[in-house]
């Protein structure tokens, strides 16, 4: 099969479940905020998982694994034809869905549950799991979830975190998941009845450092592994069923588990914090908790671990592109209309060159981004160029977020234009670290 | 499909481009920063060099022969000789932006011949070394207010150019000078067009060589322009004054000469932190990407923030040469690149002066030199400011008399 035929299947395959979507009542996500799952007010820890979903375990012999993507050796900006459609067809749905349910999402500390299942519909999950079990690609696709990721944030960024939180369990599971592992969990990620998930990596504590997690993982006589610690920021905390959660081996490297939230004693805590709220972050709490030898991802290896985190880095930059994108397509109508001492904002240079430079970091941070994530597709290394496309869209990001609601003025502050909550956003993608990945 | 690599093919361009920078640009570097007007002749030997580089095809020199636009001519997607000569010229100011600008028969006044001229101009001058005089002393960053005038004698059939040109790069060394002048000033800038004026020609008068901060390789003449006559088939483009494109017409060289300004900032700044990465490691310094930079020294974290403004800026420089080579329209994404290298090579050569302390700052090494040398980038092929207007009127839809 031809990279185009591949691509075109990809493309029918997702395009066939948006197409559905669009038959799906448009109506139905703007219930009332109230209706949100989401329970604001209950303090402290309780069981995690709500649902109480548990998940059958399966057995397959081989992994399936993607190929690395093909080179042309060309410098080249143009997205593949089944890229820029998935690409459109997220954008469209993030403007007529996402954005006008960002502020009561926002306000709720959740997402509306009908939101999360239709975009779970367009087969967000599918793009980074091979097609031999159940996915979309047979290339690695991490530039695919780069555009889609920022294609959702340019809707809302919460809501995208909170729908790419299980699809990254997904990729995660057709990057490193053995046999078994995939078996037994890709079915429901990528099932109609996609339960939350997340990756687990953050850690509520100043100058964490992924690499050196304070979370434990020992390793008991009966060969099982027993978690003790607590992550933070982790998207849809109360309701996730299985988690990807990082943590130290005693005496050795860090490593991924898979933990499914029904398992005794796993607690989790509603932490909201300054944006990204409809993600309803919050943090886990691991106090002895017990989970087989097989739960171990891509068997421990440091190099899965650290390639973990450079992918979220990767997804946070993705988010940022999107959002910062949606601040400069806000700014620009705005700055030309409002009038001050007889004329547009806009004619002042003060005004212009702010948005010139929002344009010029965006763009910088946008190929960076995009150079990292072509990259890891490639199967090149790609550690330098996450570094570079992290600090870019932290500092950055950061900054044009600030600029937004400058250039608004007072009325940026006020939340009846969404420039605040951009501000609140921007600021996540220098401060998250797992959660998400692409 | 999505790839930011530099491309396979100029990838012995590349490595060509840094052996020279290295064996030939750098041991003279200092030489010819301490004797400024003194002409590099070790570049004469170097320029035929890169003649033949350029006429190897694709792989242009310092940006004279390879910024015309093709019309597109293979389907798919283009790699081409506006990026092989960014790349090129990036590897060659990592060695000396003096003297690349001082390179032989690669002026910007060679830019413009190769992308505005016709057939038969690009035929007669071949081969020649041409600079550019735009700026005058009243008209910067303001061309279109340049006073110098050009006059047709009918009777000759010769423009008659009268006025004063400034910082004419290479103006006293090469053959020719493409000049800005205007046939009718009530007409602004419609009525700029571009002539080609012969060094000899006994119009032409040098008034001096500017004293410089830094490019001191590089010579900056200062011309005046007395009756100056030169045949009507040296004007380049059309004579006809329209409004609609006239001004267009010339100011469109800059969508291709804008990114090789900035390759030439983003090979600067690669020179600067090269060399205060050896230094810093010679300190026990070592930045590490996976490692969050509020965990590492103020050191490492000012490297891990300076590397990032360089990619943002390499990769802004490649953009808009891969457009330029795509035949996509780039003004936009030229400015940008130029603005966000320009700045960034100021910056970080600061920096690393600073970080190097008197290793940095000493004439030992060059990172002082280059910290002078930078500061032209940000200003030359239009400064910092224009690039943000230019920028800012396209994203606003704001015209040059509403934003200004």
């Amino acid at each position: 099969m031809s990279a185009t035929e591949r691509g075109m299947r990809l493309g029918l395959r997702v395009l066939g479940r948006i197409a559905g979507s669009q038959r799906l009542d448009r109506l139905r996500v703007r219930r009332p905020a109230e209706r949100l799952l989401y329970r604001a007010t209950r303090d402290g820890f309780r069981a995690s998982g709500a649902a109480g979903r548990t998940f059958k375990a399966a057995r397959r012999s081989q992994p399936a694994r993607l190929q690395a993507a093909g080179e042309s050796g060309l410098f080249d900006l143009t997205p593949t034809e089944e890229q820029q459609m998935v690409t459109d067809a997220f954008r469209e749905f993030a403007e007529q869905q996402l954005r006008p349910a960002a502020g009561a999402a926002d306000s709720a500390c959740a997402a509306p549950r009908e939101l999360l299942e239709q975009i779970a519909e367009l087969g967000l999950s599918m793009l980074g799991v091979p097609e031999e079990i159940g996915g979309a690609v047979s290339e690695r696709s991490s530039v695919t979830s780069v555009l889609a990721a920022e294609a959702l944030a340019h809707g809302d960024m919460g809501l995208a975190v909170a729908a790419l939180a299980p699809a990254s369990v997904a990729t995660a599971l057709g990057l490193w998941g053995d046999g078994d592992q995939q078996a037994t969990y890709l079915p429901a990620l990528l099932g109609d009845e996609m339960p939350a998930a997340a990756l687990a990596l953050g850690e509520p504590r100043a100058l964490f450092d992924p690499a050196m997690p304070r979370t434990l993982a020992r390793r008991d006589a009966g060969g099982d592994y027993v978690l003790d610690g607590i992550k933070a920021l982790v998207p849809r905390a109360a309701e996730n069923s299985l988690l990807i959660v990082g943590a130290q081996i005693e005496g050795e490297s860090p490593a991924l588990f898979l933990l499914e939230t029904g398992a005794r004693g796993v607690l989790s805590r509603p932490a909201p914090t300054m944006g990204v709220r409809a993600a309803a972050t919050g943090h886990v709490l691991l106090p002895d908790v017990r989970v087989p030898a097989a739960a171990l991802l891509g068997g421990g290896d440091p190099a899965v671990y650290a390639a973990c985190v450079r992918r979220a880095r990767l997804a946070w930059c993705a988010l940022s592109l999107g959002t910062a994108q949606a601040v400069l397509d806000y700014v620009i109508p705005y700055v030309n209309d409002r009038v001050a001492f007889g004329e547009p904002i806009s004619h002042r240079q003060a005004v212009a060159f702010t948005i010139s430079d929002i344009a010029i970091e965006l763009e910088g941070m946008r190929l960076a981004t995009l150079r990292a994530a072509s990259r890891a597709d490639a199967g090149r290394d790609f550690a330098h160029e996450v570094a570079v496309a992290r600090t870019l869209c932290a500092e950055k990001g950061a900054w044009i977020g600030s600029e937004g609601v400058q250039l608004l003025g007072g009325h940026g502050y006020v939340t009846e234009h969404p420039v605040e909550r951009w501000y609140r956003d921007l600021q996540a993608a220098g401060v998250f670290e797992g959660a998400l990945l692409v | 499909m999505i790839s930011l690599e530099v491309p396979r093919k100029f990838r012995p361009l590349v490595e060509q481009a840094h052996l020279l920078a290295s064996e030939v640009f750098r041991p003279i570097s200092r030489k010819y920063d301490e004797a400024e007007h003194t002409y590099p002749k070790e570049l004469d030997m170097l320029a035929a060099l890169i003649d033949g580089m350029s006429d190897g095809g694709e792989s242009g020199g310092a940006g004279a022969a390879g910024v015309r636009r093709s019309g597109g001519e293979s389907p798919g997607v283009r790699n081409g000789s506006n990026m092989s000569t960014a790349l090129s010229i990036m590897e060659l100011c990592w060695g000396d932006v003096g003297l690349l600008l001082s390179m032989p028969r690669q002026g910007l006044g060679n830019s413009a011949i190769a992308s505005v001229a016709d057939d038969e101009q690009r035929e007669r001058f071949n081969g020649m070394w041409a600079a550019m005089a735009i700026t005058e002393p009243g008209a910067g960053s303001d061309s279109a207010a340049i006073r110098t005038t050009a006059v047709l004698d009918e009777d000759t059939g010769e423009y008659v150019l009268n006025g004063e040109k400034i910082f004419v790069t290479s103006g006293d060394r090469a053959d020719l000078i493409v000049v800005w002048a205007t046939l009718d000033r009530s007409l602004g800038r419609a009525a700029i067009k571009s002539f080609v004026v012969e060094r000899e020609n006994p119009g032409l008068h040098l008034d001096r060589l500017e004293h410089k901060l830094g490019v001191r390789a590089s010579d900056t003449a200062n011309f005046r322009l007395e009756d100056c006559r030169v045949p009507r088939e040296n004007l380049l483009g059309s004579p006809e004054v329209d409004a609609g494109r006239g001004f267009a017409g010339v100011m469109q060289t800059f969508d291709n000469t804008r990114p090789l300004v900035a390759a030439m900032a983003v090979g600067l700044t690669r020179a600067c932190l090269q060399e205060t990465r050896r230094l810093l490691v010679g300190e026990g310094v070592c930045a590490d990407p996976d490692t969050p930079a509020a965990l590492q020294s103020a050191a490492a974290a000012e490297l891990l923030s300076m590397d990032a403004d360089y990619e943002s800026a390499r990769l802004l420089t490649l953009q808009a040469s891969w457009m330029a080579d795509n035949s996509r329209p780039n003004s936009l994404q030229a400015s940008m690149a130029k603005a966000k290298a320009g700045r960034t090579c100021v910056d970080v050569a600061m920096r690393c002066v600073r970080l190097c302390g008197p290793l940095g700052y000493g004439q030992e090494l060059l990172l002082e030199k280059w910290a002078r040398d930078a500061k032209i980038l940000d200003l030359f092929e239009g400064t910092q400011q224009i690039q943000l207007l230019i920028i800012a009127r396209q994203l606003l839809g704001k015209t040059s008399a509403e934003l200004r």
